[in-house]
């Protein structure tokens, strides 16, 4: 019997930020924010408002805002830095490397409107890379919730978590179902529901959709297993090993390039342990365009038929 | 005091008489009228004997720059900060900071660290060698105590020293932050996003230095790409501006304890020190060949020469 899961009312994964950056910063005095002229986007103005002498706001200077956050760790802050997906991290990656990572700072790396569904703004400012930009940083967290109540828990989460985290979301409304107030475990892997044909790994706004993929299949008497990768890296290795020993084949689902995303890795891990069939819902090395988050969800094959296309295919060459 | 003085008629008289060793014994006693200086002038020495020796043993380094600024941060190290050498803690809690934006000058902190008691001095030995906390360029990722942040591509330590400095008020804890920049490193864009901020901010709890010595390693900056007016540009983005000349050990003393009364006034403090790259060693001077060149066997013997070694060598 497959769980059903039900859209409580959809709601922006960057407005579950937005309340979570509050909630962690009520709980810690010790964490303080920073944006590079983006507070509303980033949902950070709750914040602003309650703890002005926590927030810094550093104008469009992003490096420096890395720069300074990296800073405020040594005085034992724990700074979330907020920017646009682009300008947090391909902008800045330099910054990142040596004053974050390499150094080991506890700085969040707070990425909102990440890719496609930016929508009208276009490719200038729809980061398909970032994921694989931040994942190839020795020591980086790489977290991609992938609904409100998932972001807003993944937010707090990473207040009490000790080192540099790259914490992605995205700018439009989408189905919020996950459990609200729920504990945001990084590093592991969310079973959504179980399946013996196929095993769809999905993150961020994509796991909706491998849901919806799901019920079809199981419509056409196929049973997909579910998994929500909400923590690309450290990637949960024996959730993915263990389901695939039982399903025998794979699809990836994500708003991401298909080199360094969350099929990518996964391709590593069973390349290296237990080869696979796999098949890989991604953009194919190409940038994105201006367009609603729908019409350009459709065109670069990252809906819920993609998805449904690419199990069956799959299946078959098992 | 009666002792002084008549010492010193003593000294005078001795020296009329042209006798080289009066004449020492005066130096040596001038010196002790200015303990602080002399002290730390045979540190320095020692500071630049250290860099040598240590770049010159693994054929690789950045020696201009490093002598040029040997001055400068001896002096901070020994008699400005307020800092617990012994007892290195990441956060910096109640004790003055230093940031080394430029981290090509990693010969010349990790003498200094190790030098004032950080870690011990024979450490020097192991620079750029493989498996050592005393990397190529400085970093935290080893654990070498007296270093908060990795640098070396450059740009980036004014940002991360105004971060710390804002910590430290939101810690209402009243010690200072420090950095020292390159001239050459001004060029890089970040530098300016920093200087907008901190002045704009009034993050007044923040001394940078500016290793003012005109090189850099394609040549002069002046060719290479000119920073102009650099003391009007600091002073335009809202700065306090302060000189000095960083091969002083008594300007660059006095010029530091000068910022420090500079500080706590809304306004971030810069002092442009004009230093020699090289300088301490005649024919490093006037040059950017040696920015990153290390010397050879015959070199190092002759540097070295100018160089009595004060405290003992590593």
């Amino acid at each position: 019997m497959r769980k059903k899961y039900t859209n409580s009312g959809s709601n922006d994964t960057r407005s579950g930020f937005g309340e979570g950056l509050l909630e962690a910063g009520r709980r810690n005095s010790n964490v303080v924010a920073l944006c590079a002229d983006l507070i509303g986007s980033l949902k950070m103005d709750a914040f602003v408002k309650e703890f002005p002498d926590r927030f810094y706001q550093a104008g469009i200077a992003e490096a420096n805002m890395i720069g300074m956050a990296a800073g405020l760790t040594i005085g034992g802050k724990i700074p979330f830095a907020g920017t646009f997906a682009n300008f947090a991290t391909g902008r800045v990656y330099d910054q990142i490397r040596q004053s974050v990572a390499y150094s080991g700072k506890n700085v969040k790396i707070c990425a909102s409107h990440a890719g496609l569904t930016l929508g009208e703004d276009g490719a200038t400012h729809q980061i398909l890379e970032d994921i694989g930009l931040m994942k190839m940083l020795p020591g980086m967290t790489v977290i991609n919730p992938c609904d409100f109540n998932q972001t807003k828990a993944a937010t707090i989460a990473i207040a009490e978590y000790e080192g540099p985290v790259y914490l992605r979301f995205g700018r439009p409304k989408v189905p919020n179902f996950t459990a609200a107030n729920q504990v945001f475990e990084i590093g592991k892997a969310l079973l959504l529901n179980e399946g013996s044909d196929v095993t769809i790994f999905a993150t961020g706004h994509l796991v909706w959709h491998a849901i919806e993929a799901g019920e079809i299949l199981a419509e056409k008497g196929i049973e997909a297993e579910i998994i929500n990768i909400h923590t690309i890296k450290p990637l949960d290795r024996e959730a993915v090993i263990n389901s695939v020993k039982k399903t025998h084949c794979v699809v990836t689902a994500e708003e991401h390039q298909m080199n360094g995303g969350l099929g990518d890795s996964i391709a590593q891990l069973l390349a290296l342990q237990l080869p696979t069939p796999m098949e890989m819902v991604a953009v194919n090395d190409s940038f994105g365009e201006s367009g609603t988050p729908e019409q350009l969800m459709e065109k670069y094959g990252l809906n819920t038929e993609a998805i449904v296309n690419a199990a069956l295919k799959v299946i078959s060459r098992k | 005091m009666y002792l002084i003085v008549f010492s010193q008629l003593f000294i005078i008289v001795a020296y009329k008489k042209n006798d080289k060793k009066d004449l020492f014994l005066h130096l040596k006693l001038k010196c002790k009228f200015m303990p602080t200086i002399a002290e730390l002038q045979k540190t320095s020495t020692q500071v630049r004997r250290d860099i040598l020796r240590m770049i010159h043993a693994v054929n690789s380094g950045h020696p201009g720059g490093s002598l040029g600024c040997a001055d400068f941060l001896t002096a901070l190290y020994f008699e400005i900060m307020d800092h617990n050498p012994t007892d290195f803690k990441m956060n910096g809690f109640n004790e003055d900071i230093f940031f080394l934006s430029n981290g090509h000058l990693s010969a010349l902190i990790y003498s200094v660290l190790a030098r004032t008691g950080y870690f011990p001095v024979a450490e020097l030995s192991t620079f750029r060698k493989l498996n050592t906390r005393l990397q190529g360029h400085p970093t935290t990722h080893e654990g070498l105590p007296g270093i908060r942040i990795a640098s070396g591509s450059l740009g980036q330590g004014l940002s991360v020293a105004i971060g710390a400095a804002l910590s430290k008020k939101l810690n209402k804890d009243k010690h200072l932050v420090y950095t020292l920049h390159g001239d050459g490193e001004l060029q890089e864009g970040q530098i300016w996003e920093a200087m907008m901020y901190a002045a704009a901010n009034k993050v007044d709890n923040l001394i940078a230095t500016v290793d003012y010595n005109g090189k850099q390693i394609d040549g002069p900056v002046d060719e290479v790409l000119s920073l102009g007016n650099l003391k009007a540009k600091w002073e335009a983005f809202g700065w306090d501006v302060l000189e000095a000349n960083g091969n002083d050990m008594d300007e660059i003393v006095s010029t530091l304890k000068i910022a420090k009364l500079h500080t706590g006034k809304q306004k971030p403090v810069v002092i442009l020190m004009k230093t020699e790259m090289g300088n301490g060693v005649d024919f490093m001077m006037g040059t950017h060949k040696w920015h990153g060149s290390a010397p050879n066997d015959e070199q190092l013997s002759k540097a070295l020469a100018q160089l009595p070694e004060t405290l003992g060598d590593y």
